[in-house]
């Protein structure tokens, strides 16, 4: 069920250059379904800024009632919620959207999780769960350069983790795609967030194979009322168009038009 | 009797607060956070006779207590919002009204027949001010004459009463809200969006892929309230107001500027429990002026 909650922000950081790391407590924590749903944050208690910012879950511990997400401070809003401290809260509308099918991996088998920039956090809580039910995870996670590269620790802790970054400041230089391509691996299914560019590249690469691709777009309302971040669907499917907020963010390879 | 209610051609409103065509779909995503009879009525998303898919992404650019769309008219066609859309809504208490949308008077016409057929839809919404199609919408909202000959036309079909919703983007809005009276309007419902532009710093282009979209939020109401002022003074029929409504005081200015019901649009995305707080909230407003019923309120500024 989706609520509407005052979280109370426990601890708030930042963990690499304008990426911060929020970790927020509430009941809305007890409805996260599946890795990949997302959080609709109010970044001020005005109207200015009016519209919420939709930011991805990158981790539930439901036992704590605690969730991180993990965002970019860039634009007018994130900038504002990156001022909040611990004890205050946020307006947070969630859990949204559907996240990435565990289930779609058996126990034993591997799955890639390729993820670029500010797409990487719901991949985290995804490597979590597959781990946790004995799937083999190997992460490629793509940065613009090294100052803004977070969280390949945790992510190591999991699982082969190979960073690419535009620059070369860090890891390959390139894109995911490029690592992709010097990695010979057999795997059963790979799972992706990132730009469009880059889900484009990962979903041509891997053909093949089974994938999820989450997607990002501009939104209004995030529930699927307000039709802004519809995606044309490619013939294979029986619609003309998916929201975004609503049917996806994550859609089974060749489903979203790209 | 009620405090709250409301009296207007074909609507027999509980309340006055309805959401505006376009920011609730069809309502089925807000009966997940609350019971849809506690509204006044509903706008139904615009239907037009074919299924749409609107403008390319992006769609929406957040601007200053506001934000500009440009959806263009994306719904699946008038045969799906009459089997699958309109009756899902029959099992609430509460009207329903259609908005009507088209490319052409024929368009309008068909629509307008077998939607107000719907036994749940008591009143239409003529939507001539839609500023993000190409063709129909905003051109017949423009033109005085077009806009009484579509409103007379709509009219002779209806079987409900027409409200027709009007555009702000006009050198005299009172010059098109005559027109429509006369063309047999039994009502009005304004303002529809404003036309604005919101640029990308880095590339310099417009953010929203059709380039222009329709301004709504805070930033507008002191437009809505201005125009709802002078229109009403103008006209004998009533209008439902609209344009930047978030909270109580809001409808409490629409009320006094001479709207006789209110929609909230915008304020819907930021907060979905925004509409049944305001409705909670009317009657301590009320208290606090010292006025009994609502309807007391409607056009208080011309009597100042």
């Amino acid at each position: 069920m989706i609520i509407q909650e005052q979280m109370k922000v426990v601890r708030h950081a930042e963990i690499a250059e304008h990426i911060f790391e929020l970790t927020l407590a509430g009941k809305l924590v007890g409805e996260i379904s599946s890795p990949g749903q997302f959080v609709h944050v109010r970044v001020s208690e005005t109207m200015e800024p009016l519209l919420r910012r939709p930011i991805s879950i990158a981790s539930i511990d439901k036992e704590s009632s605690q969730m991180t997400i993990i965002y970019r401070a860039e634009g007018r809003g994130t900038k504002l919620l990156s001022g909040k401290l611990s004890g205050e809260t946020v307006n947070v509308l969630g859990p949204l959207g559907n996240g990435f099918p565990v289930e779609e991996t058996a126990a034993g088998e591997t799955a890639v999780l390729i993820g670029g920039g500010i797409g990487v956090p719901p991949l985290y809580e995804l490597s979590k769960q597959l781990t946790a039910k004995g799937v083999k995870c190997i992460h490629i996670l793509g940065f613009q350069t090294d100052a803004v590269c977070f969280y390949e620790e945790q992510f190591k802790q999991l699982g082969d983790t190979y960073i690419a970054t535009v620059d070369g400041s860090r890891g390959t230089q390139g894109f995911v795609t490029d690592v992709m391509a010097q990695l010979h691996i057999d795997f059963a299914t790979y799972y992706s967030c990132g730009p469009m560019p880059m889900l484009k590249a990962v979903q041509a690469a891997y053909s093949e194979k089974k994938g999820f691709l989450s997607f990002e777009q501009r939104m209004g309302c995030g529930i699927g009322a307000c039709f802004a971040c519809v995606c044309h669907t490619t013939e294979q499917t029986g619609q003309d168009y998916v929201k975004v907020c609503s049917d996806g963010p994550v859609f089974p390879a060749g489903v979203v038009s790209i | 009797m009620n405090r709250l209610s409301v009296k207007l051609p074909g609507l027999e409103l509980k309340n006055p607060v309805m959401p505006a065509s376009g920011c609730f779909g069809f309502g089925k995503e807000y009966a997940n956070f609350y019971d849809l009879s506690k509204l006044g009525a509903i706008m139904i998303k615009a239907t037009t006779l074919e299924t749409r898919f609107g403008n390319p992404t992006p769609r929406v650019a957040e601007t200053a207590s506001g934000m500009l769309n440009a959806i263009g008219l994306q719904n699946p066609g008038l045969e799906s919002v009459m089997e699958n859309e309109l009756p899902w809504l029959e099992q609430f208490d509460v009207p329903i009204i259609a908005n009507v949308a088209g490319t052409e008077t024929a368009d309008y016409v068909e629509v307008a027949k077998t939607i107000s057929t719907a036994p749940n839809v008591k009143a239409l919404e003529l939507n001539i001010s839609c500023p993000n199609v190409k063709c129909g919408g905003i051109t017949f909202g423009t033109d005085p004459v077009q806009a009484c000959d579509l409103t007379a036309a709509v009219k002779e079909v209806s079987k409900v009463p027409v409200y027709v919703k009007l555009s702000p983007n006009v050198t005299d809005i009172k010059e098109i809200a005559k027109a429509v009276e006369e063309g047999g309007a039994d009502g009005l419902t304004m303002i529809n969006t404003l036309i604005g532009m919101r640029l990308d710093h880095k590339t310099g282009r417009p953010i929203i892929a059709n380039g222009t979209g329709g301004l709504s939020g805070p930033a507008v109401k002191p437009v809505a309230i201005r125009m709802v002022y002078e229109v009403s003074q103008m006209v004998n029929i009533p209008i439902i107001g609209m344009g930047g409504i978030s909270e109580a005081d809001d409808v409490i200015d629409f009320l006094s500027a001479g709207a006789s019901a209110v929609a909230v649009g915008t304020a819907n995305f930021v907060d979905p429990f925004v509409c049944p707080n305001i409705i909670e909230e009317l009657p301590a407003k009320l208290d606090d002026l010292g006025i009994g019923q609502l309807s007391e309120l409607v056009g208080r500024s011309h009597r100042l």
